[in-house]
């Protein structure tokens, strides 16, 4: 009963969007899964840390780093794309006011004022999503990321009203029909559910690193900011760096090297 | 008895009623559900009697396990070792949704919503149906 009422409504809103039978593969079919599909074995040497974080130069990139970095992210992810006001994102851009709203500084050098920022969920020390979630669905593991556990999340999304920095996406409608390409290792999300950057903990897990660090080629770096000879640890020994909203006291675990 | 006009046949009809089920089940042929089974794999991860009766609390351990406790190897009876995951792990044998898990669970109408997310057949190749 449910199921069918399911495709009749799936039906109805292809048929709304005047799509033609032949797009209708989007919704599920059309498989991509080129990798090979993960075993045991690709677990058995994961990345560990007591506390990740990540160092983006953001003097090193340009339009088409951003949307590799994305399209990376997003497309693994099934991230849907969906325009407007509901649109979901894991990472994305913004302007240096954007970004860094409580920086204010006064006659910023043009480069910085043009250059844009790459955002993402700042995997926070003190995650005000975690303290407001009432279901524990969003919670930090022992390595200092910021989980959510989609089956335990209920959509109050209070969360989203929680994180000072926008990183929450709720899902207001199913997004399979917006994912162009759906990557059936990796499941997508469901109506009612609020979602957000993981930092691959899927691929740490296999002793790789997220799939945007990678895409980026170098202009950002990823390890753990407690151990002194981490990637990060060497990076900010040199470069001088800043978090968004620092005043906000969630310490954020992504730097940006301006 | 007080109103026993009423009440005993008034009990006789609820007593059939109730029996009903059983009355009309007996002596018909036992329920087979016939679902595909996988092609390329030989063994599931647990014994096949055992993974009927328990699949959906395996599956909630397992969900538990990856996500809140971070441990993603499950070892099972016979030592063999396997990724948790739904999608990865056993949409990978269990090719088609259709034919397998959802022969069952329409016959005793239950219907999880692990597939509003979870997708069906990871082994599936681009443009195979
Ligand atoms: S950036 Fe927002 S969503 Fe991410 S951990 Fe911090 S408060 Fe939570
Ligand atoms: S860390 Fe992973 S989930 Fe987070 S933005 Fe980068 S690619 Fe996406």
């Amino acid at each position: 009963m449910q199921s069918s009422r399911r495709d009749f409504l799936k039906l109805a809103g292809v048929s709304a969007l005047g799509l033609s039978a032949g797009t209708l593969g989007f919704l599920g079919e059309g498989a991509r899964a080129a990798d090979a599909l993960p075993t045991a074995t690709d677990f058995a040497k994961p990345s560990t840390a007591k506390r990740w974080a990540m160092v983006i130069d953001t003097a090193k990139f340009d339009d088409a780093l951003f949307k590799k970095c994305i399209d990376a992210c997003h497309s693994n992810h099934n991230v849907p794309e969906i325009e407007g006001k509901q649109q979901i994102k894991w990472i994305w851009t913004e302007d240096f006011e954007g970004a860094f709203p409580t920086e204010r500084p006064a006659y910023l050098a043009e480069e910085q004022e043009h250059r844009k920022y790459l955002l993402l969920c700042n995997h926070c020390e003190n995650p005000a999503c975690v303290r407001v979630c009432p279901t524990k669905a969003t919670f930090k593991n022992n390595e200092g990321l910021v989980i959510m556990d989609y089956h335990r999340c209920i959509g109050c999304r209070y969360c989203m009203a929680g994180c000072p920095y926008g990183a929450r996406s709720f899902n207001f409608q199913d997004p399979a029909p917006h994912i162009k390409n759906i990557n059936l290792q990796y499941p997508h999300r469901t109506r009612g559910v609020v979602e957000k950057c993981t930092f691959c903990v899927e691929k740490l897990a296999q002793g790789k690193l997220p799939l945007c660090v990678e895409a980026s080629g170098g202009a950002m770096v990823f390890g753990d900011l407690t151990d002194p000879n981490s990637e990060v640890r060497k990076v900010l020994k040199h470069k001088y760096a800043i978090r968004r909203k620092p005043d906000v006291g969630t310490e954020p675990g992504v730097f940006y090297i301006i | 008895m007080y109103n026993a006009k009423f009440i005993i046949p008034g009990l006789i009809i609820f007593i059939g009623l109730a029996l009903f089920p059983f009355i009309k089940g007996a002596g018909q042929p036992e329920l087979k559900v016939e679902t595909e089974k996988p092609k390329e794999a030989k063994e599931c991860v647990l014994p096949k009697e055992k993974i009927r009766d328990v699949h959906m609390v395996l599956l909630n351990e397992w969900r538990d396990d990856v996500i809140r406790n971070g441990k993603r190897v499950y070892t099972s009876e016979n030592g063999k070792q396997y990724n948790m995951s739904l999608t990865n792990t056993c949409m990978g044998c269990h090719e088609n949704k259709d034919k397998f898990c959802d022969k069952c669970h329409n016959e005793v109408g239950v219907n999880p919503y692990c597939w509003n997310c979870h997708n069906t057949s990871p082994v599936k190749k681009e443009g195979e149906k």
